[in-house]
């Protein structure tokens, strides 16, 4: 093994200070290759600085202009420079809390589907399928969407809840008409379908962490599946759950091509979900390129530096949880 | 006694059949996408598709070859800058600092730049490269999308390297090989198929991005491989050519769309199949 490592490095036949010489040149080059490596790590801590730092420089005249009111205001009017970025925050909440809403349970009942119940065959090729479709990338849903699953919406889903909640109060408002197509309960559900496979598979990679003796030991008992699932799994599981579902939520929130095709693009906060709305990483997408220098451009960036502020404390949050399963487990 | 056990049988059998409708349900959409996409995409899929350039509105015919080349181009030179950095940090993390502080630091905030929204890193390339050194660039479109792959590849090679057994390194130590030669001869020797499933990771995760290019490369609407230009990439055309009311284009953009996916799905199988060998 040694002479076929260090083939590459000439090493003189005689002398001891030859010996000394190659020696030298072995410690220069490992004192050299540990500082490269070490640098490249903390390059990656400087990346995150970076980040931050250009935002908030970008961001910089727009907030200290506009001060607490950025925050708290939803007018956006480009000529005459008044930007509050309440609407589109207000929009990405929105549309990344329908999706929690529906992609949880879904996804969870796929990883209970696939770890408990599904013919053993099967497993394999589902569970691989549904890795695969976490991977496609997310213009894909948004084109879609935009295509197909408005249009159909338009015409099935929204004329429905606008007819079945129209007595009702309070909700009557939720899903007020007309059925556009495009707004916040469609970016929603391209979100739910965007994010479902994600939380299906890290659902039932916590599952498996499961030891097999844990159930054995319930199944002995007597338990029904579902009982072994609600108390053996599900508790076993928590922070685990918890991590994966934040993981899925910060990627909701940032997600940019699938929203900007649906949502329609309105700055405005209605109480209607059928309505057009906007969020965040939409409003960047579609006016970046085209904004004017000064305050706007520096609102745009005021605005993702809002997004990137939610989805570290989300993502963050998410990793300790994560990390404290990993401790269990181990 | 006879009442509960029916109960509690009951409860399984609807809480059960739920999961199982969940599962169909999620699938089906999942699987209805997929259709649709291989639908729309198949019928305008031809030769000019690869071999003639973006067409403008009301013009009809053109391809995609513009596009293809850029996404390449941006593709290879991010992978390029963002590869041997990731490389680098990630050995520091599991082969010199496996037990220090500042691992755990890195560790953590390479977790967040793992799934840190993408359009954030297009404002950020964009403040940090295109204001300041003069306009939109392949170049800056590649530096965008080198900062997706590096989280990646750090994660993967840092992964890796841990699975490599420590008595291959104390074999090496032993015969009085230098700590950079273990690793780089021993070491990644070990780990080699497991670097290159996070370097194909990083690929099908960076071919289908969308927002990060969007005001780093811009588009272009020409033949073009000069980097410093603004240029062309599928994503971008993709969502340029949505947004468009001519059919031509909007055919060209589910042309495009079938290409990506099948890309990105080919890049995920092959690291699936050599993780799989890695793992044996």
């Amino acid at each position: 093994m040694a002479d076929v490592a260090i083939k590459s490095i000439p090493h003189d036949r005689d002398g001891v200070a030859n010996r000394s010489r190659v020696l030298d040149r072995f410690r220069r080059g490992d004192r050299f290759f540990f500082y490269l490596t070490r640098t490249a790590a903390l390059l990656v801590l400087a990346l995150l600085f970076a980040i931050v730092a250009s935002l908030a420089y970008g961001a910089w005249p727009a907030l200290s202009h506009f001060g607490l009111n950025f925050f708290i205001s939803q007018s956006w009017d480009a000529n005459a420079e008044e930007f509050g970025a309440l609407a589109t925050i207000y929009g990405t909440l929105v549309t990344s809390l329908i999706a929690m809403l529906i992609a949880v349970p879904v996804g969870l009942g796929i990883a209970i589907f696939l770890t408990e119940l599904c013919p053993q065959f099967l497993r394999r090729p589902i569970g691989t399928a549904v890795e695969l479709l976490a991977g496609i990338p997310s213009i894909i849903y948004g084109i879609w969407g935009f295509f197909v699953f408005a249009p159909f919406l338009q015409q099935t889903l929204q004329p429905f809840l606008i007819s079945l909640f129209g007595p009702v109060p309070v909700l009557n408002a939720v899903f007020a008409g007309p059925p556009y197509g495009l707004g916040t309960l469609t970016a929603g559900l391209i979100l739910a379908i965007m994010v479902l496979p994600f939380v299906a598979s890290v659902s039932r990679d916590v599952f498996e962490t499961v030891p097999p003796v844990m159930k054995e030991a319930a199944y002995g008992l007597g338990c029904t599946t579902w009982e072994v699932v609600r108390g053996v799994v599900i508790p076993h599981t928590r922070a685990g759950l918890v991590g994966g579902v934040m993981l899925a939520l910060g990627r909701a929130l940032g997600e940019t091509m699938a929203v900007t095709f649906v949502i329609g693009n309105a700055k405005q906060i209605s109480a209607s979900i059928l309505q057009p709305g906007t969020t965040i990483s939409a409003t960047i997408a579609l006016e970046y390129a085209e904004a004017s220098e000064g305050l706007y451009r520096s609102s745009l960036v005021g605005l993702g530096l809002i997004l990137f502020i939610i989805s570290f404390i989300v993502l963050a949050a998410a990793r300790l949880m994560l990390a404290r399963l990993n401790k269990l487990g181990g | 006694m006879a009442a509960l056990y029916a109960a509690r049988a009951r409860s399984n059998r609807i809480a059960m059949g739920l999961c199982t409708a969940a599962a169909l349900f999620g699938l089906l959409w999942l699987v209805l996408i997929l259709a649709v996409l291989v639908w729309e995409g198949f019928s305008g899929l031809s030769l000019s598709v690869f071999t003639e350039i973006t067409p403008s509105i009301g013009s009809t015919g053109g391809g995609l070859l513009n596009a293809i080349v850029g996404s390449l181009m941006m593709v290879f030179f991010a992978v390029l800058i963002g590869t041997p950095l990731g490389l680098l940090a990630g050995t520091y993390m599991a082969e010199y600092g496996r037990y220090e502080r500042l691992t755990h630091v890195v560790r953590f905030i390479n977790d967040i730049l793992l799934s840190a929204p993408s359009i954030v890193i297009g404002l950020f390339i964009y403040e940090f490269l295109v204001a300041p050194f003069g306009g939109f660039s392949g170049w800056a479109g590649s530096a965008a999308l080198a900062v997706i792959v590096i989280p990646v590849v750090v994660r993967t090679t840092e992964d890796m390297l841990l699975l490599v057994p420590g008595q291959l390194r104390e074999a090496a130590a032993a015969l009085g090989l230098p700590r950079s030669i273990i690793i780089r001869q021993v070491a990644y020797k070990a780990a080699l198929t497991g670097i290159v499933t996070g370097v194909l990771l990083a690929v099908a995760r960076i071919s289908g991005e969308t927002a990060p290019l969007l005001f780093t490369a811009l588009s272009n609407n020409f033949f073009s491989t000069s980097m410093s230009q603004p240029i062309a990439s599928l994503p971008v055309v993709i969502y340029n050519f949505t947004k468009t009311p001519d059919e031509n284009m909007q055919q060209l953009a589910w042309t495009g769309a079938l290409l990506i996916t099948f890309t990105v799905l080919a890049m995920s199988i092959a690291a699936r199949t050599l993780s799989t060998r890695m793992k044996k």
